[in-house]
Formats: C-alpha cells, sequence, structure tokens
C-alpha cells in the first residue's frame, strides 16, 4: 500500500448523511479531551514558570500564570553559574549543524538512489535500509568506545553530531521523495545543457525538494535538540559544552529534591521546549505528512 | 566541459570528463553514508560483539581484554543479576503504554477521518505536539505532577475523595506511572499514522460497499481494519522497538536506580549503568545483545501475528 502526498490532498466527495448535531457532542467532547490532555504539561511549565519558587508547590496548586517570570529568569541564571545562554547556544549549535550536515549528505545519497541507474544500486540500497533494524541501544557502547580510544572526541560536540550525517533514515525518505516527485527528463535536460552532475542536485534538485528537506531538517533538530542520551555518554557535561537536557538532569533529575530553586528549573524547562515548539508549529503539516507518507511506502 | 585526448583504442568513446563523472557521480554521492557507517557502525557493532565475550574496563586499556566465553550471558541470564528483572520491568512497562496507545489511536484517527474532517489538520498538529517535545523536560513536569503531597494528580484525586497516591514511590504503582508519561508522548503520534493510512483508503470501497448494503461496523470491520494493516503493522513494530529501548522517562522520573525496589529499572537503564557507571564494558555488551535479541523476537512474533492469515480479517 502506498501512501503519496498527491492522494492527501484529493478532496473526498462528502457521501456520509450529516448527522444531527447532538449526536456530534460526545465526539466533540472526546476530541477536545483529547486535546487537553495533550496541552495541559505545557501549559503548566509556563504556569509554573511564572510562579515564585516555594510557590511552584503548593496546595491547591496553581493553575493560572503569576508574575515572577524575572525573578525565575534570574535563579536560573544563578543555578547555572550564568550558564544558561550558553547551553542554549550549545544545544542550538549541535542541532543546527547536524541539520544542515544530514539534510546535504542524505538528499544527495537519496538523489544517486532516486535518479541514477548504477552498477550495485539495489545492493547498496538494500543494505542502507539493513541498518535500520540494528537497534541504536546496541551502538551506545561501542560507538563511545570509538570516540573515546579511537578518536578521543568524548567531550566534544562533534561526537554527537558526525555519525548520524549520514543516516538510513534520512536517504530512504530523500530517496522515496525524489524518485515520485522529480521527473527524470529534468535531471536529462540540464544535463544536455551541460551541467556537472554536482550542479543538477545543487541547481536543479534542491530547489525542488524544498518540502521534503523541511520536513528531515524538523526531523533532525528535533532529534539533535533533544539528544539526552548521547550527550550523557559523550559526557557534554563541561560548562563549555554542556547541552540543555543534560543541564535539565542536572538541576532536576529524580526530582525528590525538594530544596531546589523550582521556578528556575520550570524556566529552563520552558527555554528548552520553547525552540521545539517554534519550530513544529512553523512546519507541522510538511512534518506530519512527510513523515507519514515515508513511512508505509515500500 | 573539458574534452580531453582520446586514450583508448578507437572503437570506445573518448574519455572524457563529462562521461567520466556521470559514471562515479552516484559513488560519490552514496559514499559519505558508508564511510561513516564503516566507522561508527560496522566496526563497533563487531567491536561489541567481541566486547560481550570478554571481560573488559575502558580503563584498562586497548588489549587487556580477558576472553571470559559465554559467562557474561549466563549472569545475564542467571538469578544473581537485575538484567531479568529489567527485561521484566520493560516489557511490562511497554505493555502498559503500548497497548493503550494503539487501543485509543484507532478510534481517535477514526473519529477524525470520518466525523471532523474539516479540522483534521487542527487535530493532528495538536495531538502529535507530545511527540516532539523534550524527554528530561517533560519528565521533569510529570514529576512534578506526580509529586506526593503537593502534586496536582494527588489534589484532584483528594477532591473526589481519594487517599494520596505514592506514584514513584510505591513499586507497584512505578510502572503505571512511568507507561502513563510514554503513553502521552507517543497516543498522538500513533493516531497521525493510523489517520494517513485511514486517507489512503480509497472511498470507493465504502461506496461499493455502501451500495451491496454494508453498515457502518461491516464496512469498520471489513474493509478498514484489513486495509489499514500495513500501517498497524509499522506502528506496532515502531512502538516494540521503541519500548525495549525505554530510558530516558524511567531515567529522569526515577534516577538511575530506577525508584524503589528498582520497580521502574529498565533494561537500556541497567545496561547503560553496567557500562559507563560501572565500566563494566564486556557485560553491558553482552545484555546489549541479549536485549537485541528479544527486540528482534519480539519483531518476529508481530510479524508472525500480522502475516499469519494472509491478510484476512
Amino acid at each position: 500500500m502506498t501512501v503519496t502526498p498527491a492522494q492527501h490532498a484529493t478532496p473526498r466527495a462528502p457521501t456520509r448523511r450529516a448527522r444531527l448535531p447532538w449526536q456530534r457532542v460526545p465526539i466533540w467532547a472526546l476530541m477536545l479531551l483529547a486535546c487537553f490532555l495533550s496541552v495541559v504539561p505545557f501549559y503548566l511549565m509556563f504556569v509554573w514558570a511564572s510562579h515564585p519558587s516555594a510557590e511552584v508547590f503548593t496546595f491547591p496548586p496553581h493553575l493560572w500564570f503569576g508574575d515572577a517570570f524575572a525573578r525565575n529568569w534570574q535563579g536560573l541564571m544563578q543555578v547555572t553559574d550564568g550558564q544558561a545562554p550558553r547551553q542554549f547556544w550549545n544545544s542550538l549549535y549541535i542541532a543546527l549543524i547536524s541539520t544542515l550536515t544530514t539534510l546535504f549528505f542524505c538528499s544527495l545519497a537519496g538523489y544517486a538512489f532516486a535518479m541514477y541507474d548504477f552498477r550495485g544500486k539495489g545492493a547498496l540500497f538494500a543494505f542502507i535500509l539493513g541498518t535500520m533494524l540494528i537497534p541504536p541501544l546496541v551502538m551506545d557502547i561501542p560507538s563511545f568506545l570509538v570516540m573515546n580510544n579511537v578518536l578521543h572526541w568524548v567531550g566534544q560536540p562533534r561526537a554527537l553530531w558526525v555519525p548520524g550525517m549520514a543516516n538510513a533514515f534520512g536517504i530512504f525518505l530523500m530517496r522515496q521523495y525524489i524518485s515520485s516527485a522529480l521527473p527524470r527528463e529534468l535531471i536529462e535536460a540540464a544535463r544536455m545543457d551541460g551541467a556537472t552532475e554536482f550542479g543538477i542536485y545543487r541547481q536543479v534538485v534542491l530547489p525542488l525538494i524544498r518540502p521534503i528537506l523541511a520536513t528531515l531538517g524538523v526531523v533532525t533538530f528535533v532529534g539533535a535538540w533533544n539528544n539526552f542520551k548521547g550527550a550523557l555518554i559523550m559526557k557534554l557535561s563541561e560548562p563549555d559544552t554542556m547541552t540543555l537536557p543534560l543541564s535539565l538532569r542536572r538541576l532536576g533529575g529524580g526530582a525528590t529534591n525538594v530544596n531546589v530553586d523550582w521556578g528556575a528549573i520550570m524556566m529552563l524547562v520552558v527555554i528548552t521546549v520553547i525552540p521545539l515548539l517554534i519550530v513544529f508549529l512553523l512546519a507541522s503539516r510538511q512534518v506530519i505528512s512527510g513523515l507519514t507518507s515515508g513511512a508505509v511506502k515500500d | 566541459m573539458s574534452q580531453r585526448t582520446p586514450t583508448s583504442a578507437p572503437p570506445r568513446a573518448p574519455w572524457s570528463y563529462t562521461r567520466f563523472q556521470q559514471r562515479f557521480a552516484p559513488y560519490l554521492f552514496v559514499s559519505p553514508f558508508f564511510l561513516l557507517f564503516a566507522v561508527f557502525g560496522l566496526f563497533p557493532l563487531l567491536f561489541s560483539l567481541f566486547l560481550a565475550f570478554h571481560l573488559w574496563s575502558p580503563l584498562d586499556g586497548i588489549g587487556n581484554w580477558k576472553f571470559v566465553g559465554f559467562e557474561n550471558f549466563q549472569l545475564a541470564l542467571g538469578p544473581t543479576d537485575m538484567f531479568w528483572k529489567s527485561l521484566k520491568n520493560t516489557v511490562w512497562i511497554g505493555l502498559l503504554s503500548g497497548i493503550p496507545q494503539h487501543l485509543v489511536a484507532l478510534p481517535l484517527a477514526f473519529i477524525i477521518h470520518h466525523s471532523l474532517r474539516r479540522f483534521q489538520g487542527a487535530f493532528s498538529t495538536i495531538l502529535f505536539l507530545p511527540y516532539i517535545t523534550n524527554a528530561v523536560a517533560i519528565a521533569i513536569v510529570f514529576a512534578t505532577l506526580y509529586s506526593e503531597r503537593l502534586g496536582i494528580l494527588n489534589y484532584l484525586g483528594g477532591l473526589v475523595g481519594l487517599d494520596p497516591v505514592r506514584w514513584l514511590g510505591d513499586p507497584n504503582m512505578v510502572p503505571y506511572s512511568v507507561a502513563a508519561v510514554v503513553f502521552w508522548r507517543y497516543v498522538g503520534w500513533n493516531t497521525v499514522l493510523y489517520l494517513s493510512g485511514l486517507q489512503a483508503i480509497s472511498e470507493d470501497v465504502y461506496e461499493a460497499a455502501t451500495v451491496d448494503g454494508a453498515n457502518g461496523w461491516q464496512k469498520f470491520w471489513y474493509i478498514t481494519l484489513p486495509l489499514l494493516r500495513p500501517m498497524m503493522f509499522y506502528a506496532f513494530t515502531l512502538t516494540i522497538v521503541g519500548s525495549m529501548q525505554l530510558f530516558e522517562e524511567p531515567f529522569m522520573l526515577l534516577n538511575d536506580g530506577g525508584g524503589s525496589g528498582g520497580a521502574g529499572l529498565t533494561s537500556a537503564m541497567h545496561i547503560f549503568n553496567t557500562a559507563f557507571r560501572d565500566l563494566d564494558m564486556g557485560y553491558a555488551s553482552a545484555m546489549s545483545w541479549l536485549l537485541f535479541l528479544a527486540i528482534f523476537a519480539l519483531s518476529m512474533l508481530n510479524n508472525y501475528l500480522f502475516t499469519r492469515d494472509g491478510g484476512n480479517k
């Protein structure tokens, strides 16, 4: 079964009988409840970040915003020794450079698999897909050892972004999109006009695959921004390399400690989540349709 | 285009840069993956397999490993170690979060697709939101909700006369509390998957069924479910593979020990602790391969259940 972007867009004929309004009440109630439960933790983190530390835990709990936003920011700067902006930058740097390199290498490989005929193509592509079957967890220990004992990259941001630059999922997604969205004649025409192979990729292919670049870009950005275990294993824990998830762990880990600045922690939670919300809301339709169209196409 | 003088026999086309780069461009374009995989994939994978049969700490230095045969595996499967317990925890939390995910996601997708079509985009965006959030940040929010004396959950429970629940303190409660967070995070993702599966089913099939006099339930049972099977298989596979590697949520909610009694210690956490806290790399590698086998077996079981009766039902 295939799901193509074209099918998504096809409007369906309204074949069903119109229902009576009262029959729709339970459906709407159910949907609103589901949406409410999805959103409420986000809402609460903003509420808590706006209350003085001592009032994050009060009884009955606060359900509306307070006025301690600025105070909690100062508290956050205090508990992180002024490192919070630096941590934000570290996370952003890793996420951006991951995204750019992944988009470049995956689109290049996806283009090659979609538009060229070359010896061994089928086997190479099957091999790439096969690597997706290896659970990431099995790679944790040996990749740490490679970073630690061979490359000596432990503690450096590149330990996080280099290994994933050209990944199976990205190549697969790109190949699927390019082979269904780009006609081969276009490539041939550019070749007739004397473009080099890389020139065709850069000037013809790249501009035409923006939608799927957006999808893979958001997914990669979110994944890199959220990479907690990787940062933990590769010990990005020095002040100049610490990322936001590690900082969160250091401040709020175990969550049993009451004698900490909860307002500050909630401020850090908010700072960690805001870029994700922005990136996703800017491209949510594209991401959802791109991801799900790649999902079952094989 | 630079044309060079022919260097080969006359029948063959002259060597040209254009032709050369056309032939080799695809190899160049796909090579980064294979280079990276050799360094960060294949070599580590083989090394991990090698280590699984050795006793070694990274502090011992390269080369100073001691061959122990299957001892690491025996230890992991023996009664003295936490591995079995962690595996049971992992599967239990996986069932508690995974089954409800799909039981809720399928009807939700069905309702959105058939009754709320105009708001499809808005609903899928909102339901998808938890999926893209940061696990560490959200675990802190949930830990606050779960707080025994001052958390919102026990406050709400108190309003209807329930006794406070020790969400993260009672070993019997811990799997449910962790599973709830996982459920919250992935139910929307599954809904969106099912929604796109439903969108791919042609409307003609339903119309034909209507002509033949099928009722709503029959349409769901004999059309929707069978045609949704590939997507269900995919979604189940993702849930299985993901649940078996659960790490961040319990690690943050309960600390690395998995809370009181280790009720929330998952296999991924246990392997992490063994490798990076105790620095017992050989043993941890062996356990990671055992976990890999468990994931593989469950995926095969899933595959078997889905292909057994060849698309019927």
